[in-house]
């Protein structure tokens, strides 16, 4: 981090402002933050790396009132994770608040100002916990030293207490509210001259505050939760739940083949619908398309369901000319031809000793395809946005996951000044990567310009969601191993291939870029002879995206399957054979494995520590009581990853019943993120992750048929039930503490599915290599 | 014009008869805690209370509902079991993203009235038809109990 540029830019910050928070005028503000022309120069990491860095600056995120209350801006997306909360406790804190006297606002889409939003990649805490801390810490001196000056005593003899400053030789308080009038008057303190709590002073940080887990509510106090009760009394305000004055509300009709455009449409009988407005033509853009809509024709009416029944009368001739690989898009036909692909070398990524020998020479030699469909993140919350656009102005309300981004989207496609464009962010009905494309609020925006500047709100159904979404890529992995007479790999081979992400924003590429292969296929951290691991060539013909954990999901599912089948030929234990293959503790140095993404971080911290590795997987085994003896048709599975900077390792407890269905019994989750901010959400994120990971083992799929998704609705895109549910999950946290921290929203997934087809491998010998399970083991 | 009985109050619409009760809720009453997840009764995002049974509003027409008790997740504080199933859900902790809650209350809270001492298969069943895509399952079942006053099972 430059010192100088952030320190210059933070003392420019008005005084007046000081806990004032942003009630107006916010242009005042010169927020502290990294300087981007600097940062060109010299690679920065974490949150310095991240367009608009990182802000500490008290004025922006907390606010005192006279009457001792004291208000947190969170300016990250809430979207299920408990950032929210988490980020306000670390605040109160730091600043000494009484928790019962905190309230969190929301930041608007203004990265200017509050750092960088985009709430993604599992790292708010990762690179908000320090600047927060840094904000409060500034709030809490200068409350000392208001008090300081009404005592008129030393300033060093003025310690905040509980919303209290205290003069320790004389024991007299003042509390926060106060004071707040007076510290407004004082000088920021430069960042060096602060002095953060010690741990042994948290009251919140780091605390275990609710249930220990799920199933243990034997002493349950309640846990911190800003929005827990408005979310219970059906007052939390997510994307659809604004209602502005004359507001309209809209869907649209976007094309199956991607790239389609209207060629025709007749509206003679939507208009005749009572309730409908009018209907209006959007523009589509030619691939790669970013995050500019998918155009069609949209329905403006009184209600949405107006607008729903608008739409089913429209008729639309589509335009597919020049199209024919998008419009013959065909995922089974698709998967054959990877497969075909994965026969064939593909483009090295890294290579140690001689492939080719160490598999000729084997004594067995093993191989398999894996295989993972397109999923969509089917988000509770479809898209949703409301906009209010005149010529110049443009206002929206919407659950994004980068306001920032939303802003600049609307700036420069609706062409508007981004001084007069104005994001609201609303809490997030779940996010996982869905809703960090912002194309649905530039969707809105176009509505409400077509209707004169009239507030619009457009809703994605349930279809437009699994039709239109920007898919988790379709992938084939192909392993294959040489193992030496005493069973052990001697060579390693990894073709993987899938669209990439990177199609939505350049033309055609053909390989996954460095960053999705960063996502646990170069670090593999295995200590084999000779190893090659490729990336063979696949055209994209669908909006790809990011789907919470990303590509580690195909990669873990199929290095942690192929482990295991290996363990098996070998006639070795699974648990043993993945330590041994993983070799003695030890740090590998990402940029050695050309892991250069890292998750952003700085490689010299951030290391792939396979002692970590092993650690999770040994606390993991131990707590599941692996090896245990269970009735026929019952099996354990174990499956271990490292993602976003923490590491997870999982054993299922499974269940594989007459009729073929699959039952989990027990899900033991061991968990290393370094330190711990919110113990409780942290639990809460790996029990949801387990969820969903069985419904990726089990459940999901999204195909497509001549261009055209199949999956309409929950009726054929299934989605984990109650049922479901492991019957018991427990959440075990590795404790270290002076490792550097870690994600915790997306590292808890990639184990799942090879945890749960490991698992169905030792209830019933049957190997799953292609997902979902589906109908696998039935008859 | 429909007649409506919505939380206790009376309320006269001017909506085609075949308009889901949801969208008369959120888009005509404004009440919008309940949620739309899918629009074909495969959810439950949408659980109202119709003369106290839990209903999909997105499949329910709002003809359907005339002249009967509408019940939302806004009334549920002053529903004897359903402020007790808001309390229980808030000692465990049950949301993440919370989307999903508002139909997992109306469901449970319709449930413990008619199974006030529930198993887990029970639960597994009554609930089967709520989704949660951020996977609270557990949590659920475990407010659900600590809601039947089951400290035990919980
Ligand atoms: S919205 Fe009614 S059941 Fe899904
Ligand atoms: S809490 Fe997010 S869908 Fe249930």
């Amino acid at each position: 981090m430059n010192r100088t540029v952030d320190t210059l830019l933070l003392a420019n910050v008005s005084r007046r402002r000081f806990l004032q928070g942003l009630a107006a005028g916010s242009a005042l503000v010169v927020a502290a933050r990294w300087d981007l022309a600097a940062a060109a120069e010299d690679k920065q990491y974490g949150a310095a790396g991240m367009p608009y860095g990182w802000v500490d600056n008290p004025n922006v995120f907390i606010q005192i009132d006279e009457d001792g209350s004291v208000t947190v801006t969170n300016h990250r997306a809430e979207m299920g994770q408990g950032i929210r909360t988490s980020l306000v406790m670390v605040a109160a804190d730091e600043l000494g608040a009484d928790w019962s006297k905190v309230k969190a606002t929301q930041a608007p889409g203004d990265s200017e100002t509050y750092g960088n939003q985009d709430t993604d990649g599992s790292r708010s805490m990762r690179h908000w916990f320090d600047p927060m801390r840094r904000a409060a810490a500034s709030a809490r001196r200068m409350l000392e030293q208001a008090a300081a000056q009404r005592w008129d005593v030393p300033v060093d003899e003025c310690q905040a207490g509980v919303h209290v400053i205290v003069h320790t030789p004389s024991g007299r308080e003042l509390g926060f509210g106060e004071l707040a009038a007076a510290a407004r008057e004082l000088d920021i303190p430069s960042r060096d001259s602060l002095t953060l709590k010690p741990e042994s002073e948290w009251r919140l940080i780091g605390k275990s505050l609710g249930p220990s887990h799920a199933s243990d509510t034997a002493s349950l106090e309640r846990a911190p939760a800003v929005d827990g009760e408005d979310i219970v009394s059906g007052k939390a305000i997510y994307g659809g739940d604004i209602r502005l004055p004359d507001m309209a509300y809209a869907v649209i009709a976007r094309p199956d083949v991607l790239g389609a455009s209207v060629a025709s449409v007749d509206d003679s009988e939507t208009l005749k619908i009572p309730g409908v407005i009018k209907t209006v033509r959007l523009e589509g853009t030619s691939q790669p398309s970013s995050f500019h809509p998918l155009g069609g024709v949209g329905v403006i009416a009184d209600n949405t369901w107006a607008a729903i029944e608008g739409r089913k009368a429209l008729k639309i001739q589509w335009n597919t000319e020049g199209l024919d690989a998008n419009a013959g898009y065909d995922t089974e036909s698709y998967r054959k031809m990877l497969e075909q692909r994965a026969d064939s070398p593909g483009k090295v990524l890294r290579a140690s000793g001689d492939i080719e020998a160490a598999l000729a020479d084997a004594e067995s030699r093993h191989s398999a395809t894996y295989y993972m469909p397109h999923l969509a993140h089917a988000t509770m919350e479809p898209p949703v946005a409301i906009a209010r656009v005149s010529a110049d102005e443009a206002e929206t309300w919407a659950p994004v996951q980068d306001p920032q981004s939303a802003r600049d989207q609307v700036t420069e496609q609706l062409g508007i000044d981004g001084t007069n464009v104005k994001v609201n962010q609303t809490l997030l009905g779940g996010g996982f990567g869905r809703k960090a494309k912002p194309d649905f609020v530039v969707e809105a925006a176009h509505l409400s310009r077509a209707l004169d500047g009239r507030p619009v709100q457009l809703q994605w159904t349930r279809e437009d969601d699994l039709h239109h979404t920007y898919f988790h890529a379709l992938s084939v992995d192909r392993l294959e191993a040489g193992l030496g007479s005493d069973g052990k790999v001697q060579g390693w081979r990894h073709r993987t291939l899938a669209p990439t992400i990177m199609s939505i924003f350049q033309d055609d590429p053909k390989y996954k870029a460095t960053y999705e292969l960063g996502m646990g296929l170069t670090p593999l951290p295995f200590d084999i002879p000779a190893l090659s691991l490729e990336n063979g060539e696949a055209p994209a013909h669908k909006r790809i995206g990011w789907f919470r954990s990303v590509v580690n999901l195909p990669h873990a599912f199929a290095i942690q399957s192929f482990v295991a089948e290996l363990a098996a030929s070998a006639g070795r234990d699974h648990r043993d054979y993945l330590l041994e293959l993983l070799g003695p503790a030890r740090e590998i140095d990402p940029l050695a494995v050309g892991a250069t993404w890292n998750y952003g971080e700085d490689p010299e911290r951030y290391t792939i520590d396979v002692g970590r590795l092993r650690g999770v997987i040994e606390r993991a085994t131990e707590e599941a009581d692996w090896g245990k003896s269970l009735p026929a048709g019952r099996g354990q599975g174990l499956a271990v990853h490292h993602s976003f900077c923490s590491y997870t390792a999982i054993v299922l407890d499974v269940e594989v019943d007459d009729q073929g269905s699959v039952i989990v019994h027990q899900a033991d989750v061991a968990f290393d993120c370094g330190p711990r901010v919110n113990p409780e959400r942290i639990r809460a994120q790996m029990e949801g992750s387990v969820v969903m990971g069985i419904g990726i083992g089990l459940l999901n799929e999204i195909s497509a048929s001549g261009g055209r998704i199949e999956q309409d609705n929950f009726h054929q895109y299934l989605l984990p039930r109650q049922a479901n549910a492991p019957r018991e999950v427990r959440v075990h946290l590795v404790d270290n503490p002076d490792a550097p921290m870690g994600g915790v929203g997306e590292p808890g997934l990639p184990p799942v599915a090879p945890a749960l087809t490991n698992a169905i491998f030792a209830a019933t010998g049957k190997r799953i290599r292609e997902l979902p399970v589906g109908n696998q083991l039935k008859g | 014009m429909i007649s409506l009985t919505i939380n206790d109050q009376q309320h006269e619409l001017d909506v085609p008869e075949q308009m889901p009760l949801l969208w008369a809720l959120r888009d005509v009453v404004n009440l919008t805690g309940t949620k739309f997840g899918c629009g074909m009764g495969l959810c439950g995002a949408c659980t109202v209370h119709l003369d106290g049974a839990a209903v999909r509003s997105c499949v329910t027409p709002v003809a359907a509902a005339a002249g009967k008790h509408v019940t939302t997740i806004e009334a549920m504080a002053t529903d004897a079991v359903g402020s007790k199933v808001q309390e229980a859900w808030l000692d465990v902790g049950v949301a993440q993203c919370g989307y999903c809650q508002a139909g997992q209350i109306m469901s449970a809270t319709a449930f413990l009235k008619d199974n006030a001492n529930p198993s887990d298969d029970d639960i597994a069943s009554a609930m089967g038809g709520n989704i949660c895509r951020c996977g609270t399952y557990n949590r659920i079942r475990t407010a659900i109990h600590r809601a039947a006053g089951q400290e035990e099972q919980a």
